[in-house]
């Protein structure tokens, strides 16, 4: 790791964008970026890591690209360079996938494809990828994969628990015994209002915890 | 005809893009803040599925499917480019969404005053893309089941949109915890919302 550029790779300002995007500044509860495609997949832990992987390295690797081309970009063409830089990594992602995840593959179905017009793409390079340098850019990129991720794996974590009473495909409700006391798995969690009202909840508890975070004017 | 009904009102009730599918769920939350915004949106989505859902068919079943490029010849018929699929239809989206716009302000500058800031935000709606790639998963018989499938996706997009929107608007006077004001409660509307539309499931005419 060479140390010798004027700000050292792990500045203080470079960790802030890694970490900031988990909690205070996460796409998903705050920026509100990125839901349409993180609901759909959720119902088991394991699509939803797949999907949480392939979103990190779309975003990092792209905002690499975009940061590294911005100043050639002519503004007004700008939103179909991003979206050609865009969906040729996701068309590489889903041929990868097809090639050694066929299952999972097919369980995420177009929510492959969607990521193309996943907002947090468009989102952090027009935010931040236009503006800024290729390493910070790259760590922005990580930073909001694993935000957006985090939210991914703690709403599929519950529906998986609590819908089907596995994790990861092992049957934990069922080995803890949980069953013969009467304990039944909640069809609800299963189906796709749960994932929405799963959100609101998390939302509810994050804004409780840091009261910075509520939003002022309602609406 | 039967068919085309069916499909048309299985878009829009029990397939809702955005309570079975969630997508555009971006501009869904971000622009029903008010009812007459997002009932130019919702009309602006239903405007652009109508015309991109078929455009994508003819092009997914003349050039990109397996076999698809036959009428060029026999020494075609082995040529499979479906993997260009997503490249080509986002293409085909935002060069659409960029003609509409166009020819909306030509011919009709009211619509376009009250259309016009949302149709560039089209493009990377996620309910666009996604109608055109489950028409291309579902693999409709032809263009007018495709037409049918997009106009349907389209009105049940409105459909949601206006009725959260009528929601939040009263949403004004309620007392909502703090820290739930804002996203937290739309996200729990949204999901009892979904719950009520799946009364529909099931569903066939």
């Amino acid at each position: 790791m060479s140390n010798q550029e004027k700000e050292p790779l792990f500045s203080a300002r470079n960790i802030r964008l890694l970490t900031a995007p988990l909690h205070k500044d996460n796409p998903i509860t705050i920026q509100v970026l990125g839901i349409c495609s993180a609901l759909a997949i959720t119902v088991k832990l394991k699509p939803a890591l797949v999907m949480a992987l392939s979103v990190t390295i779309v975003v990092a690797i792209s905002n690499v690209v975009i940061a590294a081309l911005r100043s050639y970009i002519p503004e007004r063409i700008r939103i179909i360079v991003q979206l050609v830089v865009i969906a040729t990594l996701v068309i590489m992602v889903d041929q990868i996938l097809k090639a050694y995840a066929f299952d999972v593959s097919k369980q995420l179905s177009v929510f492959v494809g969607l990521i193309i017009t996943n907002c947090i793409l468009m989102g952090r390079l027009e935010a931040f990828a236009m503006a800024n340098r290729p390493w910070p850019s790259f760590l922005d990129g990580l930073g909001n994969g694993a935000g957006y991720g985090l939210i991914l794996i703690i709403v599929s974590f519950f529906r998986e628990l609590l819908g089907s009473g596995t994790i990861l495909g092992y049957p934990l409700m069922e080995k803890i015994g949980i069953y013969s006391t009467g304990y039944e798995n909640n069809g609800l969690f299963i189906l796709p209002p749960m994932a929405l009202i799963l959100v609101g909840l998390i939302i509810w508890v994050q804004r409780s915890k840091d009261r910075s975070l509520v939003e002022e004017k309602q609406s | 005809m039967e068919n085309l009904l069916n499909i048309f009102i299985k878009a829009i009730f029990v397939e809702n893009m955005v309570f079975a599918f969630f997508l555009g769920m971006c501009s869904y939350l971000a622009v029903s803040k008010t009812l007459k915004t997002s009932f130019g949106l919702g009309i602006a989505v239903v405007f652009v599925l109508v015309i991109t859902v078929p455009v994508n068919f003819i092009i997914e079943n003349y050039i990109l499917k397996k076999g698809a490029l036959v009428w060029l010849g026999k020494g075609f018929a082995d040529v499979d480019l479906s993997f260009l699929s997503f490249i080509v239809f986002i293409a085909v989206i935002a060069a659409i969404v960029q003609l509409v716009e166009m020819v909306i302000e030509k011919t009709s500058p009211a619509l376009y005053n009250s259309l016009g800031i949302f149709l560039p935000l089209i493009a990377v709606n996620c309910a666009i893309l996604g109608a055109s790639l489950f028409m291309q998963e579902r693999e409709y018989a032809n263009i007018a089941e495709a037409t049918a499938f997009g106009a349907g996706s389209g009105v049940g997009w409105l459909l949601a949109i206006v009725g959260i929107a009528a929601i939040r608007e009263k949403l004004h006077y309620s007392n909502v915890p703090d820290p739930l004001k804002g996203l937290g409660i739309t996200f729990i509307i949204t999901g009892l919302m979904a719950i009520a539309f799946m009364g529909f499931m099931g569903i066939t005419l």
